[in-house]
């Protein structure tokens, strides 16, 4: 390579240029990383918040504290900051921080689409936020949107969600092209696909899986938009459409998105847990393979969020037993997860309780959802609080959890300095019961025919939703602790070793801590 | 991997910053025009703030391709590099083709499910429910519920300009093929007078598929309100015929810099994007050809 760029790369090792332009001017894949991680945590809070709310506002049978359209807000927004704002860029986040130091290369594979893709998203969530003082309100139809809910009903405020969501969706594509190009390109050589960690294996899949369905919903809320604004009739079955071709084309995203969100997760504890255990990850090839298959099936499972929506009988049976299969390959990381703590040497830091936490509560959450799978007894559970309770037992002790493990996993790699552990552990614990007290009762009251989304219910339905509540309190005000563990964690603390974990295995362990600015100048060499 | 030496990284750049703010100004603006149109209110805000991002839209094209040009040009990228862009542009195309296949997942619903559903096929509990008259037919001419949604006296045939139309297309992909058989060859004119014909073949196209929406709204009311045919129609012919516009647009800057020497034989990776972008249109060209107008 000519003169140029070897100049050009020496006056890059002075590390981070001073001021608020550094933030937003970067191309470093650790700012951007961070950035994603603060943005997250933000909107992790104020969705928080939105779920606090509503809550409050079920403590007790009856009308108190919100009325019933603000209500339908807040869930609709909890949800929709909860998905796109919170766990897809904290995940996002750990992809531009561990990525390039985890393949050995220098940077993303494009920095400045990096940069890109980052910004876009405190505009896009500005704007759906700023929908909430609009009049009319903010959008108040659920996260999933459907039509004719999100069409003929909505609020004037829809435009700007179908905006707002059209933004997102620019920025995980471009999020999800880099991460691609990043790995398929930029590995140290002698580093093999299946020589890859599996938190990269679990993003480059991820990453398909992004590039694949966020067009999809950026083609769903175009074709909401037309409805609303130029009289065409997708969602209309007075022109010849169908509201429920909104719920097909929404359900063909919709699904892959939850791996979206669970997969990079399962990649954390695949890194975690060998490292407590002091083992290799058991059986990694079959981990990659069950990754991949629940990806392909992540396609052709959609419908079994519409069993009660009328579909043919070939429909139903053909989408129930495709969801089932899903089991096989997930029931493999679950057995690989447990058979490399088996015999290991274990050790419960903090991390390494959250995944364990993340095995155990993941696979409830998998349970509930092969009983949500069986078609003829959906009917029962379709849109009751049982459904809440599965998805909430996927996706808070599933992918946020995971998030918190790798927060503190890599805390000190990304620092210099070690957490508090006996602060991280009270996080854990308070955040382990709030959210069983929190979302446990909700499979009771759903079973018994608690209908979601309602601001009121049955006084059956008094206790569990109290226990409910008091949950959500404590697992919501707990978060404000690991706020100030990360805060203490980057002013100071002891001084982390270059490998921080006795077990810890991986091309970042090999980099002094605090990673210094640039990772892999020169590609090291993997055997 | 022999490729692996330092990878260019960019310095701080501030054109994403400014990518993010036109990108804003654009899509907001848009939305506040449709917002009042629909309530009747004035848009002038939503058009200024529409007209300011887009400016700045493209000042940032101009700017941040103009910055990868140069470094390009100063021997900053290497052959790893290349491959990242390759990468990015096929993955690119990979999510355009989702998109355009939702909207064709919605064409296949609407004609082969929707439509026969209304009219009493199955359990007929949507005919006798909502609009028992109403009979299945493709092309649509009369929606369920026709007070709502008239619908289109006629639709376009196929034969007529959409088969001149196809023709102008595939060829347009064998004339961007010819030059780029010339670039390799170093060819200077003929890499010109090939890419030239191929933004006039995507120009003409265009001019065509105007003229077929000029005369589906004023003689056979065949328009986005005009029920779930038009809706399909319009939508599908509409997004390609933008990508057409963005792919010609694409190849004409792409033309003004072969002029300028930006491409040597070896290295010319904006052409070949470019390229694919557009064999790409053509081949979702094809499709809509055969589902939308002929099937």
């Amino acid at each position: 390579m000519s003169a140029v760029v070897g100049e050009h790369h020496d006056d890059h090792h002075h590390g981070p240029a001073k001021g608020l332009t550094r933030w937003i001017y970067t191309t470093n894949h650790k700012d951007i990383g961070s950035m994603y991680l603060w943005f997250s945590f933000i909107m992790f809070l104020i969705g928080g918040t939105m779920a606090l709310v509503i809550r409050a506002e079920l403590f007790e049978p009856g009308m108190q504290i919100v009325d019933p359209g603000f209500f339908n807000q807040m869930t609709t927004m909890h949800g929709l900051i909860m998905v796109f704002g919170a766990v897809m860029p904290a995940f996002v986040g750990l992809a531009n921080w561990l990525i390039p130091m985890m393949v050995g290369a220098p940077d993303m594979a494009l920095p400045r689409m990096n940069n890109w893709s980052f910004w876009i998203l405190p505009f896009a969530f500005a704007l759906l936020l700023s929908s909430l003082f609009m009049e009319g309100g903010a959008p108040n139809f659920g996260w999933t949107f459907y039509a004719p809910l999100s069409t003929t009903y909505a609020p004037p405020s829809v435009t700007y969600f179908i905006f707002g969501v059209h933004m997102m969706g620019v920025s995980s594509i471009m999020g999800a092209i880099n991460v691609i190009a990043t790995i398929l390109n930029l590995r140290a050589p002698g580093m093999t696909l299946m020589k890859m960690p599996l938190f990269v294996w679990t993003w480059l899949i991820t990453a398909f899986l992004l590039i694949a369905v966020m067009p999809v919903l950026a083609g769903v809320v175009t074709m909401m938009l037309m409805d609303i604004h130029f009289d065409t009739s997708f969602f209309s079955a007075a022109g010849g459409g169908d509201p429920v071709l909104f719920q097909h084309v929404f359900w063909f995203f919709g699904h892959p998105e939850v791996y979206i969100m669970i997969l990079p997760a399962f990649g954390v504890a695949s890194q975690i847990i060998p490292t407590f255990s002091r083992k290799r990850l058991f059986g990694y090839p079959s981990m990659v393979y069950a990754t991949a298959s629940i990806a392909i099936l992540s396609f052709v499972v959609w419908a079994h969020h519409m069993f009660t929506v009328g579909l043919p009988l070939a429909g139903e049976l053909f989408f129930m037993y495709a969801t089932m299969l899903i089991a096989v390959p997930t029931g493999v990381k679950v057995f690989n997860w447990v058979s490399t703590m088996f015999r290991g040497s274990l050790t419960f830091e903090t991390p390494m309780l959250f995944a364990i936490a993340f095995v155990i509560l993941f696979t409830i959450g998998g349970f509930s959802g092969l009983m949500l799978a069986i078609a003829p007894v959906d009917f029962q559970y379709h849109d009751t609080y049982f459904v809440v309770a599965h998805f909430h037992y996927v996706l808070v002790p599933g992918a946020i959890f995971s998030i918190f493990a790798a927060a503190y996993y890599w805390l000190p790699k990304w620092t210099g300095h070690m957490y508090d552990e006996a602060l991280g552990k009270a996080h854990f614990w308070l955040s382990f019961i709030g959210l069983n007290l929190t979302f446990f009762p909700m499979h009771f009251v759903g079973l018994a025919g608690m209908p979601r989304r309602i601001p009121d219910y049955a006084m059956q339905f008094a206790d569990f939703n109290m226990v409910s509540s008091m949950g959500a309190f404590l697992f919501g005000t707990t978060q404000l602790l690991f706020l100030f563990i990360v805060l203490k964690c980057i002013r100071g603390g002891k001084k982390a070793t270059a490998q921080v974990w006795e077990g810890a295995d991986g091309l970042e362990w090999t980099l002094p801590s605090p990673a210094p600015y640039h990772s892999f100048s020169e590609p090291p060499q993997v055997k | 991997m022999a490729t692996q030496q330092s990878y260019y990284v960019p310095e701080q750049s501030k054109w994403p910053i400014i990518a993010t703010v036109g990108l804003f100004l654009t899509l907001v603006g848009v939305g506040t025009v449709m917002m009042n149109n629909t309530q009747g209110t004035d848009p002038t805000t939503g058009w200024w703030m529409f007209g300011i991002g887009f400016t700045v839209l493209i000042y940032m094209l101009f700017g941040w391709f103009g910055s990868v040009a140069k470094e390009s040009m100063a021997g900053l990228y290497s052959e790893q590099m290349d491959r990242s862009f390759r990468w990015g542009m096929s993955w690119f195309i990979f999510s355009e083709v989702m998109f355009f296949s939702a909207f064709f997942g919605a064409l296949f619903y609407a004609r082969f499910l929707a439509v026969p559903w209304l009219a009493g096929e199955g359990d007929g509990a949507m005919n006798t429910l909502l609009w028992p008259e109403f009979e299945r037919a493709w092309p649509l001419l009369s929606n369920p519920d026709p007070n709502l949604f008239p619908g289109p006296k006629e639709v376009i045939s196929p034969w007529q300009i959409p088969l001149l139309n196809t023709l102008l297309l595939l060829s347009s992909s064998v004339t961007i093929t010819i030059a780029h058989h010339a670039i390799k060859k170093d060819e200077r004119s003929k890499v010109k007078l090939w890419l030239a014909a191929t933004v006039l073949l995507g120009a003409i196209f265009m001019g065509f598929q105007i003229y077929e929406y000029i005369h589906a709204y004023q003689y056979l009311d065949l328009t986005l309100s005009s029920g779930i045919y038009g809706t399909t129609f319009f939508m599908l012919t509409g997004f390609h015929g933008m990508h057409v516009t963005l792919g010609a647009i694409i190849l004409f800057v792409i033309l003004m810099r072969y002029m300028k020497g930006h491409f040597t034989p070896k290295q010319h990776f904006g052409f070949e994007a470019a390229a694919w972008y557009w064999h790409f249109v053509d081949v979702v060209w094809v499709c809509l050809f055969v589902f939308v107008y002929i099937m």
